[in-house]
């Protein structure tokens, strides 16, 4: 333990990407000296460590280079500079099965790639029975593999992988693999090494699974390393980069307003540190597109100025800043709170609340003080309408002006922290 | 159950591995060694699938020189009458040399793409999927030797046993020079798809150039007419001419012209009666050619082998 199971040095990968890829020496020839082609890095220089006994994994978007980088581990791709070091037999799940032949039975085929992978017959007779009970294919094995069905072959090679024990294991994608009961027993194998404390490197796009086994994780866009971190701060910078390549609303990225002291006018739940009235300023007051009352920013407040995420069962403040030139009287505020998918997750009014806003009149700023946000993991997007009483007439809505993030340090699946907790009723034996 | 569970016999080593060094031919060639096993089965994979599906099995392989047999027999045995006695026996000497060579050298050429699904998966020392399909191309020499082995009965001829060890060395030679031009070839194959089907055609060329269906007195004394008393060295720069001639010599065995023949100013023996020495000789220079050209051959693999997985 703490030894450094596996190093990446300064490893940096390109490739040639030609505008027309010519794959035939005629080709080439008639193309000599004039085929344009760019310069692709796929890794631009990324060094981390992975220490024994860790469970490592690698997170990005499409293209970011991962599944790049995690060839050069396995070695079936060289870097094209920096170094590559690793300690112990390695593993690789790389497109799970694709190793197999299909002309060939399930039996000749385990011993086939377990030699691949380094092992004698006699190593593989030790360890067969496991592999096909594991693979649950104790009828099929003496079958050609190009009569497996997809989820047959996916639960051959994971089995060969898995059951070979090796001190690294490289993961690509392939947990998704098989029926749900097949995955919960990959899961539960996977988390049996890590406890044997062989050291796993993973890469997946399912956040829940990398929270669930990872101890560490590195965030990897356009081949750079942008951090290494514990799994949920990881999947949190995931999202970020994400965001910045295309999806970002401006927002976003407009700071939070500084802390002050909370206002006679505005509860404040204890403990956190939420914006107060808005500043009376002299201007003159108006609107755009002559509206009777404007919403002028929607913000969400996290219990600290500072706080970049909420964790779980935290309370939020969704506060609507509002111009009105002039009194009107009757108002309500409807608050919708969507996931990423626009599936409203909560939504209220002012009236259903009992709340009714009687009047506004100037500057002034509505808050919604959410005590606690029982949402396990996402981001979510805030819309605000203000309507008359009646709801008949729209005086001005926010579309998705406001996001929150939810991120959990544990390892809870699904959208709800329901949090149970656990009663035992036991009849003792002797009955 | 994690028990029983088998571990590497040197997985207490760990030893540090530097997974993103390119590996020298030596070092290559150690883990070749190491990975023997992993030879055996592809080898075995490969005769499987080739067999799998077929009604005849291994008989096809011997199907192939069979077929050969009769046709060049009839085509230069009868119609073109060649001066050749037991024109088949010497044929099929020759052809067997051709035939490992051949298969060897485009099964070999095509065996890294063939295989692109284990290429990218794990690592393995991928020349072992090209020594797999040479030594697949052996199984079916042995299986095409029993064709000779008949017609050595049939005819009622022995080979000449004093020849065997040079036909043993002419035979690692073929080898190893087979080796060297797959292993090459295999590599540029991934980068450059149609070099296998352009070895389809250099091979055909190739096969006239090296005296299966005629005799190799006849080029040796043309050569000889034209450049002087060294031009059969011209003929040597083709390795495996050099190996079918003493395959010939060995299996086909041609009696010692008699005493009529000799006084004959236009006989042509059908092989020139060298001694054991200048067989020895030849192959063993081809032998070190070939051995440099295998060196050169996995220095290049080295360097193709990068992207592998990302060309295929």
């Amino acid at each position: 333990m703490g030894d450094i199971a596996i190093t990446v040095e300064n490893v940096t990968k390109t490739f040639k990407i030609y505008r027309e890829k010519s794959q035939s020496a005629k080709e080439r020839l008639i193309r000599i000296g004039r085929n344009p082609h760019e310069v692709f890095k796929a890794l631009d220089d990324v060094s981390f460590e992975v220490r024994e006994g860790e469970t490592f994994a690698l997170l990005g978007h499409n293209g970011s280079g991962k599944s790049t980088l995690l060839k050069c581990v396995a070695g079936t791709l060289r870097p094209s500079s920096g170094r590559i070091v690793a300690r112990g037999r390695l593993a690789a799940l790389l497109e799970l099965g694709a190793g197999f032949h299909p002309d060939l039975t399930g039996r000749e085929n385990i011993y086939l790639n377990g030699s691949i992978l380094g092992f004698s017959a006699s190593q593989i007779d030790t360890i067969f029975d496991d592999i096909v009970a594991f693979a649950e294919l104790e009828e099929f094995i003496d079958n050609q593999v190009k009569h497996y069905s997809s989820g047959m072959y996916a639960r051959l090679g994971f089995a060969v992988a898995i059951n070979v024990e090796p001190e690294v294991l490289l993961v690509d994608e392939v947990l998704a693999v098989g029926d749900e009961a097949f995955q919960r027993k990959c899961i539960e194998r996977v988390k049996r090494l890590q406890a044997d404390g062989r050291t796993i490197l993973l890469v997946s796009h399912a956040a829940d699974l990398v929270r669930q086994l990872a101890d560490r994780a590195a965030v990897l866009d356009h081949g750079h390393l942008v951090e290494v971190a514990e799994p949920g701060e990881a999947i949190r910078v995931l999202r970020e980069t994400l965001e910045r390549r295309g999806i970002a609303s401006p927002d976003l990225e407009a700071e939070p307003p500084p802390p002050v002291e909370p206002g006679p006018v505005l509860a404040a739940v204890e403990g956190t540190e939420w914006s107060g009235p808005p500043p009376e300023t002299g201007e003159a007051l108006s609107t755009s597109a002559g509206k009777v009352v404007e919403i002028t920013a929607v913000a969400c407040e996290y219990p600290t100025a500072s706080a970049r995420f909420l964790k779980p069962n935290e309370p939020l403040r969704i506060r609507v800043d509002y111009v009105a030139p002039e009194r009107i009287p009757d108002v309500a505020f409807t608050l919708e709170v969507r996931d990423i998918g626009q599936n409203i997750v909560y939504a209220t009014d002012t009236e259903i609340l009992g709340q009714p806003i009687v009047t506004v009149n100037g500057v002034g700023a509505v808050c919604f003080d959410l005590p606690r946000i029982p949402l396990l993991d996402g981001q979510f997007s805030v819309s605000v309408i203000i309507t008359n009483r009646a709801g008949g007439q729209v005086f001005d809505r926010s579309d998705d002006g406001a996001q929150f993030e939810v991120v959990q340090s544990e390892a809870h699946r699904g959208t709800v922290a329901l949090e149970p907790t656990i009663v035992h009723f036991f009849h003792g034996t002797g009955f | 159950m994690a028990e029983t569970l088998a571990r590497p016999a040197n997985a207490d080593l760990s030893p540090a591995l530097e997974v993103s060094k390119r590996p020298s031919p030596l070092t290559r060639l150690a883990h070749l060694w190491q990975y023997r096993e992993l030879v055996g089965n592809l080898t075995r994979k490969e005769l499987k699938v080739k067999y799998k599906n077929s009604i005849l099995g291994f008989a096809w392989s011997l199907l192939n020189p069979l077929m050969y047999l009769v046709v060049f027999s009839v085509v230069f045995g009868e119609i073109l009458d060649v001066n050749i006695p037991y024109y088949g026996l010497f044929f099929l000497s020759g052809l067997l040399a051709w035939n490992l060579f051949s298969t060897g050298l485009s099964a070999g050429t095509s065996s890294i793409v063939a295989n692109a699904q284990l290429v990218t998966k794990v690592w393995f020392p991928r020349e072992s999927l090209v020594i797999a399909s040479i030594l697949a191309a052996m199984v079916h020499f042995l299986l095409q030797s029993l064709v000779l082995v008949g017609a050595l009965l049939a005819f009622q001829r022995m080979p000449a046993l004093e020849f065997i060890p040079v036909f043993v060395l002419g035979l690692v030679v073929l080898v190893i020079f087979c080796a060297a031009l797959a292993i090459a070839l295999s590599a540029i194959n991934v980068y450059l798809r149609d070099t296998q089907h352009l070895l389809e055609v250099v091979l055909l060329a190739w096969f006239w150039l090296s005296a299966v269906a005629y005799s190799y007195g006849m080029v040796a004394k043309q050569l000889v007419a034209r450049f002087g008393e060294r031009g059969e060295l011209v003929a040597a720069l083709n390795p495996v001419l050099t190996v079918v001639v003493t395959f010939q010599r060995t299996l086909y065995n041609p009696a010692d012209p008699s005493a009529a023949e000799l006084a004959d100013p236009n006989f042509i023996p059908a092989i020139p009666p060298h001694s054991i020495g200048w067989y020895v000789s030849h192959l063993a220079v081809t032998g070190l050619v070939s051995l440099v050209l295998l060196y050169g051959a996995l220095a290049l693999f080295s360097r193709l082998e990068d992207n592998f997985a990302e060309e295929i």
